[in-house]
């Protein structure tokens, strides 16, 4: 229990501060924090609309927004217990938002029942394989995987804006998107899914099968890292690759896995975004889900059940950035990305707050300091 | 296909070259400091991004390039100063803290020039006179090439001094010694009286200011306005600019030099010739990747890179 408080406060204060910092610059900016907040607040959660009817609207785009930040939560943190820090996961999921696009317009033909499990299946393997190769080079050349990713990050986006404009596109189309996937290639909304139980879900809500799948995934990591052979192996290799070696584990291949997992992670971010939503790729698709996994990662504590709380924290950002976007004069939906910014670099100075607030709040300092990164 | 030749490689194309190369030259530069006292710089990108829009800014309400300059510079040292708080100071993550960084200049400045300018993030246009000046050394009547080629802004020149002046202050100063010491062994400099969080400080402060003077050389030399997310990723260039130079200061430079070059040519190759734009931009990603597998033989980092260190 003291644990359980303890992993709770910390990341709490992080994002509290945050807040802080933040509604600080709002108002040098000239507008009023709370009411910008509160707006945010509202429009990310609330149930009732302006008129005081119940609306999906909020916690239906919230979630919607959440889920690739689930799939790319997982992925970094993934990364972290292997030791490793993937920043590569705004490429892995470009490469898996392609693939599952370039299967729904391939192979148009094929019934759904074969199409679908086939797009998924190819968003995975496009993160896996880009996912791969700076585990690849790391186990083979010793090569830093931050570099690689953040050098594969640009790669991505060039090979595949490349693809898009010389063979996908429709022709005169002004934007940087494909054709759309064939229909046997759409997955089910929700409004279809809680239909049959007499529930009115809005259709328009984007909000899809992806975010059980998502869960369904935050359950599978858990049960791989901590009941099988190979999850402790990885997370050995994270504490200390050298003792993991000593004790027989074969680092070299766990690099390679983890890297891989986490790509085919983000990859599943595809299955959203194309599959579910937009029917189509689409280049500028993503606000950077990949960068903000690294913060659910870390304000998640690398754990299953964080990251869903983190990633519901910044999709609502997300939903609250645009409101506060359109209905105020000076606060721009760049407010999300300082936010973003300012909680992360909280959570990376954890010994700033164990030590500082800690004379106050003791159960904030016998925590061990973070492993992995 | 000689007369697309000859659009694309012509003496206008040495000119755009140095151009496109000195926001990246002084970037590298700065990372070098930074990560050759053992702190990697991810963080080039905001670095650079901070010092683009207060160089613009500033010079919008100063009226003075100069004055621009300046301030973008302090800025890059208030953003270094976060990056080495947070890992010199607490020991963060060295690239976390980095993509913290990067996250909020991508944000902050965006943010401020719409709030400044109520604008959807960028800043007034500056006009013809507000921008930093073209250094005059050719007459452009006389002799048009010479003129094209050496009629640049002071800071393409400052960027090659800066070049010069860190070799020397690298291998031939006491500061140097001690700089590359801290990066490559903290406890052997520790225990010969460097003191290594100062070391470190003062290598991230610099690459701060050097990486926020190519951002202001975007917004108000190379451009005239700060527009949002305007570095585009040149602060990962010339990161791997720094990598490809193997962490020496003409070898990095060398690099920006090729990695400017690329992007001159798919500048000038858009519209004439078939090989796809977005090939000739990957060409500094790939290069840097094939260069860290040793595949162009060894591309050794400061051993110490990425290590806090602390002292007991």
């Amino acid at each position: 229990m003291k644990t359980l408080i303890r992993e709770l406060l910390f990341p709490l204060i992080a994002v509290l501060a945050a807040f802080v910092i933040g509604g600080l610059i709002v108002l040098a900016i000239g507008e009023n924090p709370f009411t910008v907040y509160r707006l945010m607040l509202s429009s990310a959660f609330g149930l009732f609309d302006a008129l005081g009817n119940f609306t999906w609207d909020n916690w239906g785009y919230t979630l919607f927004y959440a889920t690739p930040l689930i799939f790319t939560g997982l992925a970094v943190a993934l990364g972290f217990k292997c030791g490793l820090l993937n920043i590569g996961a705004e490429g892995q999921l470009v490469m898996g938002a392609f693939a599952a696009a370039w299967v729904g317009i391939t192979f148009a033909r094929l019934p759904g029942f074969v199409l679908l499990p086939l797009a998924m299946i190819a968003a995975m393997l496009a993160g896996a394989a880009w996912g791969a190769i700076p585990g690849l080079l790391k186990a083979r050349f010793g090569s830093h995987e931050v570099i690689n990713t953040i050098m594969l990050n640009f790669i991505a986006a060039g090979l595949v804006s490349y693809l898009t404009q010389s063979r996908y596109k429709a022709v005169g189309d002004p934007i940087m998107e494909t054709v759309p996937i064939s229909d046997h290639a759409h997955i089910a909304r929700f409004s279809t899914l809680l239909s049959p139980f007499g529930i009115h879900f809005p259709n328009r809500i984007p909000l899809n099968l992806a975010f059980l799948l998502a869960l369904a995934a935050c359950f599978l990591v858990w049960v791989f890292l901590w009941k099988t052979k190979w999850g402790y192996e990885i997370r050995a290799v994270g504490m200390s690759p050298s003792a993991a070696e000593y004790g027989g584990i074969n680092v070299k291949r766990q690099i390679v896995l983890a890297m891989a997992l986490s790509g085919g992670l983000a990859g599943m971010v595809g299955i959203s975004e194309v599959l579910g939503y937009r029917y189509r790729y689409y280049h500028d698709f993503s606000p950077g889900y990949g960068f903000t996994g690294i913060a659910v990662a870390l304000l998640g504590r690398n754990h299953p059940v964080g990251i869903i709380l983190a990633a519901i924290l910044f999709g609502a950002l997300i939903r609250g950035g645009l409101f506060v976007d359109i209905f105020t004069d000076n606060v721009s939906k760049d407010l999300v990305q300082v936010l973003q910014g300012i909680i992360i670099l909280f959570v990376a100075m954890e010994m700033l707050f164990r030590k500082g607030l800690g004379r106050f709040i003791p159960a904030l300092t016998n925590a061990g300091a973070r492993k992995g990164a | 296909m000689s007369g697309k030749f000859s659009t694309i490689f012509n003496y206008t194309l040495i000119a755009s070259t140095i151009r496109l190369s000195t926001p990246l030259i002084l970037a590298a530069l700065g990372g070098l400091y930074s990560e050759r006292s053992g702190v990697i710089n991810i963080a080039l990108e905001g670095m650079m991004l901070a010092g683009a829009f207060t160089a613009a800014a500033v010079t919008v309400f100063a009226h003075s390039s100069f004055v621009g300059v300046l301030a973008a510079v302090l800025a890059g040292l208030l953003v270094a100063s976060l990056h080495a708080l947070a890992t010199v100071r607490y020991r963060a993550d060295q690239v976390v803290s980095g993509t913290a960084i990067n996250m909020l200049f991508l944000g902050v400045p965006a943010l401020l020039s719409g709030a400044l300018f109520e604008s959807t993030g960028a800043t007034r246009q500056l006009s013809k006179d507000e921008v930093l000046p073209d250094v005059m050394i050719f007459s452009p009547e006389n002799s048009p090439v010479l003129a094209s080629i050496f009629n640049q802004k002071l800071m393409v020149y400052l960027s090659f001094v800066v070049v010069a002046a860190t070799l020397y202050v690298l291998y031939r100063t006491r500061f140097g010694l001690r700089l590359r010491a801290v990066g490559e062994n903290p406890e052997a400099a520790d225990t010969a009286g460097v003191n290594v969080q100062r070391m470190r400080w003062a290598g991230v402060l610099i690459s701060g200011a050097l990486a926020a003077l190519g951002g202001a050389y975007l917004a108000i030399g190379q451009s005239s306005q700060f527009t949002r997310n305007m570095t585009a990723g040149r602060g990962f260039i010339a990161l791997a600019a720094l990598i490809f130079g193997k962490w020496h200061p003409v070898g990095a430079m060398l690099a920006c030099l090729l990695f400017g070059f690329a992007e001159a040519v798919s500048i000038r190759m858009q519209g004439t010739v078939n090989i796809p734009n977005q090939f000739i931009l990957m060409i500094p990603y790939v290069l840097t990747m094939v260069m860290l597998a040793g595949l162009i033989r060894r591309a050794d980092p400061p051993t110490a890179l990425g290590v806090a260190y602390a002292k007991e």
